[in-house]
């Protein structure tokens, strides 16, 4: 994959290995078909045509903001800003429960940060929705109904720039 | 895949996370790496100022990026280190309770799906 890497701080860790881990993780609960993780050979690329100041920004989730769907049964959506939950469900998403907690939403969720940078004029405005993607083992699912939907909502919102926060 | 979609369309998409090898994998135009634990992405919790931060230096990948681009955080994790080591593992220690949770897991799906609870 061909990217630029930039660096803020230096790196001194290797990264760790989440899909050597995941898969040993799945043998282990003996699962027999290992997950097979999105690979795609190209990139699509749009160059920001305006300044952050005159674009409209919204994000995308993966922690669920209705917990009370079953897990499986769970779309991709969107949602109003002003009625957004102060805890999303996300127990049952895969994350380092011992090394961490979900308590504090806007560890995940950039809603306050994002009104902030807009109070600020850092941007031009938050978009009136977010959005919500399921973790989802069928790719298809993703691809063929979960994306298109938002892709729908996000240009009915006219928005210039979305953030994607997977948990 | 969802930040592939947004940008074949005209809309200018970055990932802020913490799976370097998923998203590298993956292939999207740009994302902010945090290297510490999955859970928080935008930095420690209750850490306002620093998750701020994140997204400030996200908004600016996407206004300087000219190519498809992953920017390393400068996000350190306050509680060590032992994390890395310890998310997802293995060992004698847990070997049958991972067995179990596995039955568990699969036994839990067909019921959801039995039940019709499955998309």
């Amino acid at each position: 994959m061909q990217y630029e890497y930039e660096t803020e701080g230096g790196l001194e860790n290797e990264p760790v290995k989440y899909i050597e881990k995941t898969r040993s993780y799945y043998e282990a609960q003996g699962f027999d078909r290992a997950y097979k993780w999105a690979d795609n050979a190209g990139i699509p690329w749009h160059r920001l045509s305006k300044p952050l100041i005159e674009c409209n920004v919204t994000f995308i989730v993966t922690a669920v903001p209705d917990g009370t769907i079953p897990k499986l049964s769970r779309q991709g959506g969107s949602f109003a800003l002003d009625e957004m939950p102060d805890a999303f469900r996300t127990d049952e998403l895969s994350w380092d429960k011992q090394a961490t907690h979900t308590r504090d939403r806007e560890s995940y969720i950039p809603m306050v940060a994002l009104q902030q940078l807009a109070e600020e004029g850092v941007i031009g405005s938050v978009s009136a929705r977010y959005h919500f993607v399921p973790t989802e083992y069928s790719q298809s699912n993703t691809l063929n109904s979960d994306a298109p939907a938002i892709r729908d909502a996000c240009l009915a919102d006219e928005v210039d720039i979305a953030i994607l926060v997977p948990l | 895949m969802t930040a592939r979609e947004l940008e074949s369309h005209g809309i200018a998409t970055v990932i802020i996370g913490s799976g370097l090898d998923i998203v590298e994998k993956c292939g999207v135009p740009r994302y902010l790496h945090n290297d510490i634990p999955l859970g928080n992405p935008l930095g420690h919790p209750y850490a306002a100022a620093e998750q701020r931060a994140s997204v400030a230096s996200a908004l600016q990948l996407v206004e300087q990026a000219t190519a498809p681009t992953i920017r390393f955080g400068e996000l350190k994790w306050r509680g060590g280190e032992a994390w890395r080591v310890n998310y997802m593992k293995i060992d004698e220690t847990n070997r049958e309770t991972l067995r179990l949770a596995g039955i568990e897991n699969r036994r839990s799906r067909l019921e959801q799906i039995e039940k019709g609870e499955k998309r």
